[in-house]
């Protein structure tokens, strides 16, 4: 919550001990690190805006786990939260992002002419590509602790820049509290429109405040460059098209992003960002690049070959259903994507993209024809 | 430290240059007393710029609530730090219900209903037929021995119950309070049941530690409050750490239970099949002056002042905090065009028999009364006592093809 939190004072007059979150049957991230002693250390800090301890871990105490994935279980109020809780978070971080360390520099590539290849993806299997990440102006909350005022400053900014938006990228703001019903289904069918929050993760930790308040989307009038403005973070940015042209879409995300960052730096606001962390989002499992590359592919066989997992792992993907993180994949059309997002650069994650779910496709194929894809198990990358 | 930082942090266009100097250069753990930043963020954002959209709202609180009244109370906290805006959260994020015009405030402790009457006392007046807390004083009375006729025709009244919740002075409420607050709650209250006796005599059962068999036993057997899952709780903040000191206790015979730190620290039901309504609410009186006296014993006690009488967490409950009813079978008449009217006039509200949130299944209805503070504890179980039985009297007529009357409406408190 905003404006500060002095209801923190009062937990002060109980021990760190009676105010300890039960986490016994627990399993995030923030259950594995948090220990008494590190409660104890920080419960009696807050960020310049008034962000606690508590404030980070509730989504996590609320939220023992999760039946697809290992969830994170804490989020940032602000960018200082990061500096603040560095004891709790660093070893989050390093848990979530295989072994990076506080002293570790994060690269930031957005030049799509260092990705090679990525155009030839096969559409008889690759039904649409698609590269998302998320942008924090920096000097406001993020969306777990802003208040109405900074949510609607986030909002107004926004929609200035993207206003400035020409060319191929041209194109419109729906903000959701205007929207239609008809409008809004569109856009869900579409995959476009972000989820009305119902997952306990999001609800949690105060993100779903005031909906549908300040929120909305904004996307081109092509339909392949979105801006998802206050759900998860300040910005998501999506770029996606049916088919399997990953290059194209990766090519419009840089040129996109790259443009709205100057509309946003001419106003005087520029993105969170810092040279350990990369760029800075609410999600600790966000940060770095946040970015996620992926496809829509269809693997029948591969999928039910008893060595699919390792294979994903081994290539550093991740697989999903197509309704997004929280679904199961159907007729064997799977959503595959990179799996990391911080320590490597956008260009080296979407390449990996690339480069996986070519010999994904090409372990298909041998797999239809019956014969056997032992030859091309890939190594660890 | 502090000095020097808020000598530098004295405008937004400062912090921003901090803030790109690197973010641990902002902030390397501001001790709680340093307010500087909360305060130059009010300045930046008026309360103008905070004022929820509340044009598709239809609750008490969006009724009532206008920008001068949110200008006015923005920057104020209770004693416990607790502010309007957590106050209303639940009523900004929830535009309206189906089947019932909701509340849309709930209270952080006993001094948000003071520190907040602006907004407060006219949510009281909407929601309780005109109820004035600045001038008005509401009744208590736990004399069971006062009601006649409490014994319905069981070949209509299935069961019969009654509710109330009461919450310990000096801890936050549900909404606000610390897990350390929650545990708190939990232990006086164990401790105080623990001293019943006889028929009252019985079990805590804690949410973490009950087994899913238990859990489900207790859920079919209508003793059990539900995972929080309606909005209007979880928008609330009430479902923080569940399940961690939540549980019910029951006695051995299942006819007496408390809720700990649900919606309130506690719910308090007494409840047997049938329709012997008199020894329900006698059971019901005794066991609540029994508890009373066991918090009272260990330097507790329950708020409770004479405008609002037993303060709970959400307005709706203030007064008497007394849901009466029962579930009653009514295959004619509730067919019949003339039933809310009837209902109406009595005071009378009906639901499913899942409780507020469903709807009935077959003839079946949850009847109990409407209102909640202004009438005392025995005025409020009479009513329902009379009104139940004029209903049976109807279904009776209307089986035997006779025809009925809609009563004439029954008179508010005294203003």
């Amino acid at each position: 919550m905003p404006f500060g939190n002095t209801h923190n004072q009062l937990k002060m007059n109980y021990s760190a001990e009676q105010e300890y979150p039960d986490l016994t049957k627990h399993n995030n991230h923030m259950a594995k690190v948090l220990t008494p002693e590190m409660y104890a250390n920080l419960r009696d800090k807050q960020t310049p805006s008034g962000f606690t301890l508590d404030d980070v871990i509730q989504t996590g105490v609320d939220n023992p786990g999760h039946p697809f994935i290992m969830t994170v279980g804490c989020v940032a109020g602000d960018e200082e939260t990061y500096d603040v809780f560095k004891d709790l978070l660093d070893p989050v971080i390093e848990d979530r992002h295989g072994g990076y360390k506080p002293s570790d520099k994060h690269k930031t590539d957005l030049n799509p002419d260092n990705l090679k290849g990525g155009d030839d993806l096969d559409p008889n299997y690759v039904l649409s590509s698609r590269v998302r990440t998320g942008r924090s102006i920096r000097g406001f909350c993020l969306p777990p602790h802003c208040s109405r005022g900074e949510r609607r400053g986030i909002e107004s900014l926004s929609v200035e820049a993207l206003g400035a938006l020409g060319g191929d990228l041209k194109g419109k703001y729906y903000a959701l509290k205007d929207m239609t019903d008809d409008e809004q289904q569109q856009l869900i069918d579409d995959h476009f429109l972000f989820d009305k929050p119902v997952s306990p993760l999001l609800l949690a930790s105060g993100m779903a405040r005031d909906w549908p308040d300040a929120r909305g989307i904004w996307h081109n009038n092509n339909k392949t460059f979105l801006v998802w403005v206050n759900e998860e973070d300040h910005l998501r940015v999506i770029s996606m098209q049916k088919g399997g042209n990953m290059k194209e879409v990766f090519n419009r995300f840089c040129t996109g992003l790259t443009k709205i960052e100057e509309l946003f730096k001419a106003k005087g606001h520029e993105f969170m960002w810092n040279e350990h962390l990369g760029y800075v989002l609410t999600c600790p499992s966000n940060l770095g690049t946040g970015l996620r590359g992926g496809v829509h592919v269809k693997l029948p066989n591969v999928s039910k070959h008893e060595k699919f997992g390792e294979i994903l792992k081994r290539l550093r993907l991740q697989k999903r259903g197509t309704g997004g993180v929280d679904t199961a994949a159907v007729g064997g059309v799977f959503d595959i994507s990179n799996a990391d997002r911080l320590g490597f650069s956008e260009v080296e994650l979407v390449q990996m993209v690339v480069d996986g779910v070519k010999l994904l496709v090409e372990m298909e194929k041998r797999l239809e024809a019956g014969q056997s894809i032992d030859g091309l198990m890939p190594e660890q990358k | 430290m502090a000095g020097s930082f808020a000598k530098v942090m004295s405008g937004r266009t400062t912090g921003l240059l901090m803030a790109s100097l690197g973010a641990s250069a902002v902030a390397t753990g501001y001790l709680l007393s340093d307010t500087v930043a909360a305060d130059e963020k009010r300045k930046l954002y008026p309360p103008s710029a905070d004022f929820p959209d509340l044009r598709k709202h239809n609750n008490c609180m969006a009724s009532a609530l206008t920008p001068a009244i949110y200008a006015k109370l923005r920057d104020k906290l209770t004693p416990n730090n607790w502010s309007l805006d957590q106050c209303i959260q639940t009523g900004v994020d929830n535009p309206g219900h189906p089947f019932i015009k909701t509340v849309g405030m709930v209270a952080g402790d006993e001094e948000s209903y003071e520190v907040f009457a602006e907004i407060f006392d006219p949510v009281i007046k909407d929601r309780h037929n005109g109820y004035d807390p600045k001038i008005m004083k509401h009744p208590t009375d736990l004399d069971a021995s006062k009601i006649t006729s409490g014994m319905f025709d069981e070949n209509y009244v299935l069961s019969s119950r009654v509710r109330t919740g009461r919450s310990i002075r000096g801890l936050s409420l549900p909404p606000a309070c610390s897990r350390a607050e929650r545990r708190e709650v939990e232990r006086v209250v164990v401790q105080a049941l623990a001293g019943l006796k006889e028929d009252l005599a019985g079990r805590y059962y804690s949410l973490t530690e009950m087994t899913e068999q238990e859990q489900q036993r207790l859920i079919d057997d209508h003793f059990l409050f539900d995972k929080p899952v309606s909005p209007l709780l979880t928008c609330a903040f009430m479902a923080r750490d569940w399940p961690d000191a939540r549980g019910i206790w029951h006695n051995n015979e299942k006819t007496f239970l408390i809720w700990i730190n649900e919606e309130d620290h506690t719910r308090v039901i007494s409840m047997e099949k049938g329709g012997n309504m008199k020894r329900v609410f006698e059971r019901f009186c005794r066991g609540l002056k029994q508890v009373e006296t066991l918090i009272q014993e260990r330097g507790w006690e329950f708020m409770w002042n004479e405008h609002l009488g037993y303060v709970l967490t959400c307005p709706s409950n203030l007064g008497t905090g007394l849901r009466a009813g029962v579930h009653v079978r009514l295959p004619k008449l509730s067919k019949d065009p003339r039933f809310s009217k009837i209902l109406d006039n009595l005071r009378l509200q009906k639901r499913g028999t899942g409780g507020v949130d469903t709807a009935a299944v077959g003839d079946t209805f949850d009847i109990s009364n409407l209102d909640r503070l202004g009438k005392s504890e025995v005025e409020l179980v009479q009513l329902v006592v009379d009104g139940v039985n004029y209903l049976i009297e109807c279904e009776k007529k209307l089986e035997k093809g006779q025809d009925i009357k809609i009563p004439a409406p029954i008179q508010q408190f005294k203003k």
